[in-house]
C-alpha cells in the first residue's frame, strides 16, 4: 500500500467518523424537539396546578361540589359549570351519535365508490368550520328558530309535567340550544371514526354473512357492528371529549348563567364558557385562581373521556383506527 | 303453508333492509344540511359587507341610528396574519423535528411517551391552552399580548404537525432508505436528502392543516390577545384578530357591527375551508400517482 493510498483511506475513515457524529447530533436534536413536545404538556399541567394554588387552598375539594359563584363576595364553586358542561355535551352526544353511526355505515359500506371521497370530505369540512362561526349562526339563525318552533311549543305542552322541559322560554339561550349546536360540531368526528373502524372489518366476515343469505342490513347489523362496536363507542367518546372542551359556540348560545335550573331550556354555563367570559376581566387574584382551577378540572374531565375513547378505538383497529 | 310463512318473513327482512339502508342515506343527507345552511348564510350575510373600505380601514365608532357600517377590519386582518404567522414559524420546525424523531426512531420508551403526549395535546380543550398562556405570560407581564396568543396557538399546532409528519415519513418506502444506506449514507444524511424531499409535500399539508385550525381559533386568543380597535404591529401588546372581532362584533347591539362580524366570518370561512379543500385536493392527487 502506497503512502498516498493510506492517506486516502485515512481521509475516508475520518469523513465517515465525522458523519457518524452527525448521526448522533441529528438524532439528539430530533429527540430534543420531540421532548419539547412532552414539556408542553408538562408545562400545561404544572402551570394550571400552581396557578390555581390560591383557589385550591381556599376551597379544597369542596370546589367541585359547591354551586356558589359570586366574584364580588369571593365564593367560587365549580358545580354549575361542571353540570352545564356535562349536560350540554350529553345532549350533543345523544343527538349526534345515532346519526353519525348511520353516516359511518353509509360511507364505509353502502356509498357508491365515486361518491365516497366527496361525501367524506363534505362531512369532514363540517369539522373545519371555525367554532365562532357556529356560535354566530346559533345566535342569529338557530336560536330564534329553535325558540319559536321547538323549545316554545315543547315547553308549553310538556313543561308542566316534565321539569326538565320547563319554560319559560325567553331569549332561547340555554342547554338545549348548546346541545344541538355541539351535536352538529361533533357529528363529523364520530362519523369519521365509525367509517374508519367499519372499513377495517375483514371482508371474510361480510362474505360469510352474505353466503348465509343475509340481506345488506343483516350483514351490517350482525357482522359489521358487533365487530366494530368498541371502535364506534370510542368515536363517540372522542366526540364527547370535543363537546366538553368546546368554548366559543357554547359561550355564545348557552346564556352564561352559573346556575343549575334543572330545565334544558334555561340558560346555564359551561366550564370553558365561564373561563372565556370572566378570565380577561378578573379583579381579584382569587377569581383568576378559581377560573384556572376550573380549567384544570375541565382538562381532567376531557382527559378521562379521551382515555376511554382511545383505549376502545385502539382495541378494535390498532393503528388503523387512530384519528388525527 | 310453510312456504307462505317463509315468504312473509323474507318480505319483512327485505323491508327492514330497505328502511335501514334508506335511513343511512337520510342521515348522511341530514348531516350536509347544516353545512350548506351555515355556509350559505355566512356568504349571504358576509358578501354585502366586504368592500374596499372593509379591507383597508380600521374600526370607526358607529353613529346611533345608522345601519350602514363605516370603517373596516384591516386591524384584525393584520393581527390575525401576525399572530398565526408567528405561531406557524415557531410550530413548524418544532412539529417537523418531533415527527422526524417519531418516524425514524420509532421503538423505545421515548417514542411511546412522546406519542402519548401528542395524543393528549391533540385532545386538549383550546381554552385550557389559552389559560396556560394567560398564567405564564399575561399574569407575569401584566399585559395582554399578541405573542401570548401566538404561543397558545403553537401548542395547538405542534401535535397536528408532529402527527402528519410522522405518518407521511412512514409512507416513504423503506427500499429508498435501504438503497441510501447501501451506498454508505449515514442516517442523518439520508433522512435529510432522501426521506425528507419525498415527504415534503405531505409535511407542507400538515402545516397547512395546523394553520387552518389555528386561524379559526378564538377561545385562546380571548384570554391572551384580548382585542384592540386600532391597527398595531406591536406583538407585546393587545391586538385584534378576525375570529375575536367576529365574536365581539356579533355581541354588539349595533346592526352595522353585526354586519361587519359576518364579513369577518366570511373571510375566516374562506381561508379555513379553502385551506382544507386545497390540502385534500393535493393529498388525493399524490395518492393517485
Amino acid at each position: 500500500m502506497s503512502a498516498s493510498e493510506t492517506r486516502a483511506a485515512l481521509r475516508i475513515g475520518g469523513l465517515r467518523q465525522r458523519l457518524r457524529h452527525g448521526d448522533l447530533l441529528f438524532g439528539g436534536l430530533a429527540l430534543l424537539f420531540a421532548l419539547l413536545v412532552v414539556s408542553l404538556l408538562v408545562a400545561i399541567v404544572a402551570v394550571t396546578w400552581t396557578g390555581s394554588a390560591e383557589a385550591r387552598r381556599a376551597f379544597g375539594l369542596g370546589f367541585l361540589v359547591s354551586s356558589a359563584w359570586d366574584p364580588v363576595k369571593g365564593h367560587f364553586g365549580a358545580l354549575p359549570a361542571i353540570y352545564g358542561t356535562v349536560v350540554s355535551s350529553l345532549i350533543a352526544l345523544v343527538l349526534a351519535a345515532p346519526l353519525a353511526m348511520m353516516i359511518g355505515i353509509f360511507l364505509a359500506d353502502l356509498c357508491p365508490a365515486r361518491l365516497r371521497a366527496p361525501l367524506s370530505m363534505m362531512v369532514e369540512l363540517l369539522a373545519a368550520i371555525p367554532s365562532v362561526v357556529y356560535g354566530m349562526w346559533g345566535v342569529f339563525v338557530f336560536i330564534p328558530f329553535f325558540r319559536d318552533h321547538i323549545a316554545g311549543p315543547i315547553a308549553a305542552a310538556l313543561g308542566g309535567v316534565v321539569p326538565a322541559l320547563a319554560g319559560p322560554v325567553l331569549v332561547g339561550r340555554g342547554l338545549a340550544v348548546a346541545g344541538v349546536i355541539l351535536a352538529i360540531m361533533i357529528l363529523p368526528t364520530i362519523a369519521a371514526v365509525s367509517r374508519d373502524v367499519l372499513a377495517v372489518v375483514p371482508t371474510a366476515q361480510r362474505e360469510a354473512m352474505l353466503a348465509l343469505g343475509a340481506t345488506r342490513w343483516e350483514v351490517i347489523r350482525h357482522a359489521l357492528l358487533p365487530y366494530a362496536r368498541a371502535g364506534i363507542v370510542g368515536g363517540m367518546m372522542l366526540g364527547l371529549g370535543r363537546a366538553l372542551g368546546e368554548t366559543m359556540a357554547a359561550t355564545m348560545v348557552i346564556g352564561n348563567t352559573p346556575k343549575i335550573s334543572g330545565s334544558i331550556f334555561q340558560p346555564a354555563t359551561t366550564a370553558a364558557a365561564q373561563i372565556a367570559n370572566e378570565l380577561p376581566t378578573t379583579n381579584t387574584s382569587l377569581h383568576a385562581s378559581a377560573l384556572i382551577l376550573l380549567a384544570l378540572v375541565l382538562f381532567v374531565i376531557t382527559l378521562v373521556a379521551n382515555a376511554i375513547a382511545r383505549t376502545l378505538v385502539w382495541r378494535v383497529s390498532g393503528r388503523a383506527g387512530r384519528t388525527r | 303453508m310453510q312456504l307462505a310463512g317463509l315468504t312473509t318473513r323474507y318480505r319483512r327482512r327485505r323491508i327492514v333492509n330497505r328502511v335501514m339502508l334508506g335511513l343511512t342515506v337520510v342521515a348522511t343527507a341530514a348531516a350536509l344540511v347544516p353545512l350548506v345552511l351555515i355556509i350559505a348564510y355566512v356568504i349571504q350575510q358576509g358578501i354585502g359587507s366586504i368592500n374596499l373600505a372593509f379591507l383597508t380601514q380600521t374600526f370607526q365608532p358607529v353613529a346611533f341610528g345608522t345601519n350602514t357600517a363605516t370603517g373596516g377590519v384591516l386591524h384584525a386582518i393584520v393581527g390575525s396574519a401576525l399572530i398565526t404567522g408567528i405561531a406557524v414559524l415557531i410550530a413548524a420546525p418544532f412539529g417537523i423535528m418531533a415527527g422526524i424523531y417519531l418516524a425514524e426512531y420509532p421503538g423505545g420508551t421515548a417514542s411511546t411517551v412522546i406519542r402519548f403526549c401528542t395524543d393528549v395535546l391533540t385532545a386538549m380543550p383550546s381554552i385550557v391552552v389559552g389559560v396556560t398562556a394567560y398564567v405564564l405570560i399575561v399574569q407575569r407581564t401584566h399585559q395582554f399580548s399578541a405573542l401570548a396568543g401566538s404561543i397558545a396557538l403553537v401548542v395547538l399546532m405542534v401535535p397536528i404537525i408532529t402527527r402528519t409528519t410522522e405518518e407521511i415519513l412512514r409512507l416513504v418506502p423503506s427500499s429508498q432508505r435501504e438503497a441510501a444506506t447501501a451506498l454508505g449514507a449515514p442516517k442523518w444524511w439520508l433522512t435529510l436528502t432522501v426521506v425528507l424531499p419525498v415527504a415534503l409535500g405531505g409535511i407542507a399539508t400538515g402545516v397547512l392543516l395546523a394553520f387552518a385550525r389555528a386561524a379559526g381559533e378564538t377561545a385562546p386568543l380571548l384570554v391572551t390577545v384580548l382585542g384592540n380597535n386600532n391597527l398595531t404591529f406591536d406583538v407585546f401588546g393587545p391586538m385584534q384578530a378576525l375570529p375575536l372581532l367576529a365574536y365581539r362584533y356579533s355581541a354588539q347591539p349595533f346592526k352595522a357591527l353585526n354586519q361587519q362580524a359576518w364579513g369577518a366570518a366570511l373571510i375566516l370561512v374562506l381561508v379555513v375551508l379553502g385551506t382544507n379543500i386545497l390540502v385534500r385536493v393535493l393529498t388525493r392527487r399524490r395518492s393517485v400517482r
